[in-house]
C-alpha cells in the first residue's frame, strides 16, 4: 500500500488510526475485565444495607466524590494515613464506582468506624465544630429530609442485575445474588423514619470494611 | 492469569512494538515515486515543495522509543502472566484475597510498596519501639512512657493527627467528645486502661429513657429525674422535684451507682461531679435522659498499631498527671 493512498483518504486514515490506538487498550483493559482479581469479591466483602445503599445515593447526589476519593493508592504515605491499599476486589459490585479523581478533603475509602456516628453528625450539619481548620460545606439539610424508601427494593433490584456474574457464596459455597427476595421485602421497612443524615453516616461507616 | 490471556497481551505487545518498526520502514522506503530532492510537481508562486526525507533526529528518535521499549518489556512486567521481567518488579500485589491474605503475603513479598514499608519499618519502627520498650523488648508501663519528655512529644503529635478531630488539639473535648485533661475518667485513668480504650476502641451506652417506661418519664417524670440528677452535682434545684426524682433514679442505679459516682468497668460517668460529657444545662441532661447516648471511641489497634497507641496513651496520660 502507498501511504499516499492513506494521506488522501482521510476516512482510511480515520479507522487505521482507531485501530492504532485500540492496541493499548486491548492489551491492558480486556484482560482485566476477564480476571477473577477484578470479578469476584474479596472475602468478607458484604452488600451494602438498605439504609446504606440509600446514602450511597445521597453521597452521589451531594457530590462528595467531586472533593472525595475512594481510592487509596500503594504508596506508604497514603497507606499511614488512611489504611490498607485499595484493590479491586473491594469494588466489584460498585455501580457506578465511586473511586473519585480529586482530594480536596481526605480519601474516604476506609473512613468506616474512624468516627462515631456523633461525630459524622456533627461534621456533616457544620464541619468547622469539629475541625476549626476545614473548608468543606455544611450538609445540614441532610438532618431534615426524611427517607420515603419507595425507590429503595427497586435500586436492590437493579444491583442484582448489574452485579450478575459477580455474585458472593452462601454457606454452602453457592453463588448467591447480592440482595435475597427477603431483602427487597423489607428494603423499605428497613430505611422508614431515617433522614438523609442517618442513611448517609451509614453509608460512611461502611466504607472500606472488607479490608482493614 | 490465564494462559490465553497472557499470550494475547505478549502477542499486542510486540504487534505494537513491531508495527512501529515497519511503520517507520515503510514511510522510509516509499518515495511515493519521486527522488529525493526533487519536485513533487507542486507550485505555488514559485515555492516549491520538494520530496524531503524525514529529519534524522527524528527517525533517531523513533529507532531510540522502539529499543527503549524493548528493554522495558524485558525489564518489568510486560506479558501477563508469563513472569514479572528481568527485574521481578511488581508495584503492590493487588490480587490479595483477604486482609489475612494481605498481611501474610506482606511477609514475603518485593513489590515496591512492601519495600518502601520495611524502609520505613527499619527506620521509624525502631524509634517507636525504642521510646515504648525496654532493653528486655517487654513494653514499658504507659505512665513511665509519659515521663520521657520526647515520647510525650512524639505522642502529641500523633494525637494532632488522629486524636484531635474529636476531643481537639487542646485535649480539651467538645460535647459529646471528652476532655482528656480534667483526670476525670469514664472508663478509668491508669495508663493500661487508657491503652486499652485507645486499642480497642468503646461504645457508651445510656438507653433511651434509661430504661424507664414512657408512663414513668412523662414530662413530670422527666423534669423530677432532671432535676434529682442535677441536684447530685450540688446544683440548685427545686428539693421537691429532686425528691420525686429519687425514686425514678432507681433503675439507673444498675449503671451510674446508688450514690450516682458512677461505675467505669461500664464507662457509666459519675454524676456528682458537675463534668457532664453532653452539656450539663436542664435541657441537655433533659435530652440525654430521653434519648440516651451512645457515644463511641473507635479501635485503634489495626490503625496505628501497638506501639503508637502505646505512645499515644502515654501522651493522654501524661496531660492529666503531673510528671514525676
Amino acid at each position: 500500500m502507498k501511504h499516499e493512498k492513506v494521506e488522501k483518504n482521510i476516512g482510511l486514515m480515520a479507522i487505521l488510526i482507531v485501530i492504532a490506538i485500540s492496541f493499548g487498550g486491548l492489551a491492558e483493559i480486556t484482560p482485566l475485565i476477564f480476571q477473577k482479581e477484578t470479578t469476584q469479591p474479596i472475602e468478607g466483602l458484604r452488600p451494602y444495607s438498605a439504609l446504606e445503599l440509600e446514602g450511597r445515593d445521597i453521597y452521589i447526589r451531594e457530590g462528595c466524590s467531586v472533593c472525595h476519593s475512594q481510592m487509596i493508592r500503594p504508596f506508604r504515605s497514603e497507606t499511614e494515613r488512611y489504611g490498607h491499599y485499595s484493590v479491586a476486589g473491594e469494588h466489584v459490585w460498585e455501580h457506578p464506582f465511586l473511586w473519585g479523581s480529586k482530594r480536596t478533603g481526605p480519601d474516604l475509602a476506609r473512613v468506616g468506624q474512624r468516627y462515631s456516628d456523633d461525630w459524622h453528625r456533627a461534621h456533616l450539619i457544620d464541619p468547622r465544630s469539629v475541625v476549626p481548620e476545614s473548608n468543606m460545606p455544611g450538609f445540614p439539610w441532610l438532618e431534615k429530609n426524611q427517607l420515603d424508601g419507595q425507590l429503595t427494593a427497586k435500586k436492590m433490584e437493579v444491583f442484582n442485575m448489574l452485579t450478575k456474574g459477580s455474585w458472593h457464596l452462601d454457606e454452602q459455597g453457592n453463588e448467591i445474588p447480592l440482595y435475597s427476595a427477603q431483602d427487597i421485602a423489607a428494603a423499605s421497612d428497613a430505611v422508614k423514619g431515617k433522614t438523609e443524615m442517618d442513611a448517609l453516616i451509614a453509608y460512611l461507616q461502611s466504607l472500606g470494611h472488607a479490608l482493614k | 492469569m490465564s494462559t490465553f490471556w497472557s499470550i494475547w497481551i505478549t502477542v499486542i505487545t510486540f504487534i505494537v512494538i513491531i508495527g512501529c518498526a515497519v511503520l517507520l520502514y515503510w514511510c522510509a522506503k516509499d518515495k511515493m515515486g519521486v527522488e529525493e530532492g526533487e519536485s513533487m510537481g507542486h507550485s505555488f508562486d514559485g515555492i516549491e515543495e520538494l520530496n524531503t526525507g524525514l529529519p534524522k533526529w527524528w527517525v533517531g528518535l523513533f529507532i531510540f522509543t522502539i529499543v527503549g521499549s524493548l528493554i522495558y518489556v524485558l525489564m518489568f512486567p510486560s506479558f501477563g502472566g508469563f513472569g514479572n521481567g528481568l527485574l521481578n518488579w511488581t508495584s503492590a500485589d493487588q490480587d490479595i484475597a483477604s486482609k489475612q491474605d494481605s498481611i501474610e503475603r506482606a511477609e514475603t513479598s518485593s513489590s515496591q510498596y512492601q519495600r518502601e514499608m520495611n524502609k520505613a519499618d527499619e527506620l521509624y519502627g525502631e524509634v517507636f519501639k525504642s521510646l515504648t520498650h525496654d532493653a528486655q523488648g517487654q513494653y514499658l508501663p504507659v505512665e513511665e512512657v509519659a515521663n520521657n519528655t520526647e515520647a510525650v512529644k512524639v505522642g502529641q503529635r500523633l494525637f494532632l493527627q488522629n486524636c484531635a478531630q474529636c476531643h481537639g488539639s487542646d485535649a480539651r473535648g467538645a460535647k459529646g467528645f471528652p476532655n482528656l485533661t480534667d483526670n476525670d475518667w469514664l472508663y478509668g485513668g491508669t495508663g493500661d486502661i487508657i491503652k486499652t480504650t485507645l486499642m480497642e476502641g468503646r461504645k457508651g451506652n445510656m438507653p433511651i429513657r434509661g430504661l424507664l417506661s414512657e408512663e414513668q418519664l412523662d414530662k413530670e417524670g422527666l423534669t423530677n429525674l432532671t432535676s434529682y440528677v442535677l441536684s447530685l452535682s450540688g446544683r440548685k434545684v427545686n428539693a421537691i422535684e429532686a425528691q420525686k426524682g429519687k425514686e425514678l433514679f432507681g433503675t439507673c442505679m444498675g449503671c451510674h451507682g446508688a450514690d450516682g459516682k458512677g461505675m467505669q468497668a461500664l464507662g457509666a460517668p459519675n454524676l456528682t461531679d458537675n463534668i457532664w460529657l453532653y452539656g450539663g444545662s436542664r435541657k441537655d441532661v433533659e435530652a440525654t435522659l430521653l434519648h440516651g447516648r451512645n457515644g463511641v471511641m473507635p479501635a485503634w489497634k489495626d490503625i496505628l498499631g501497638e506501639d503508637k497507641v502505646h505512645i499515644i496513651a502515654a501522651f493522654v496520660y501524661s496531660l492529666s498527671n503531673e510528671k514525676e
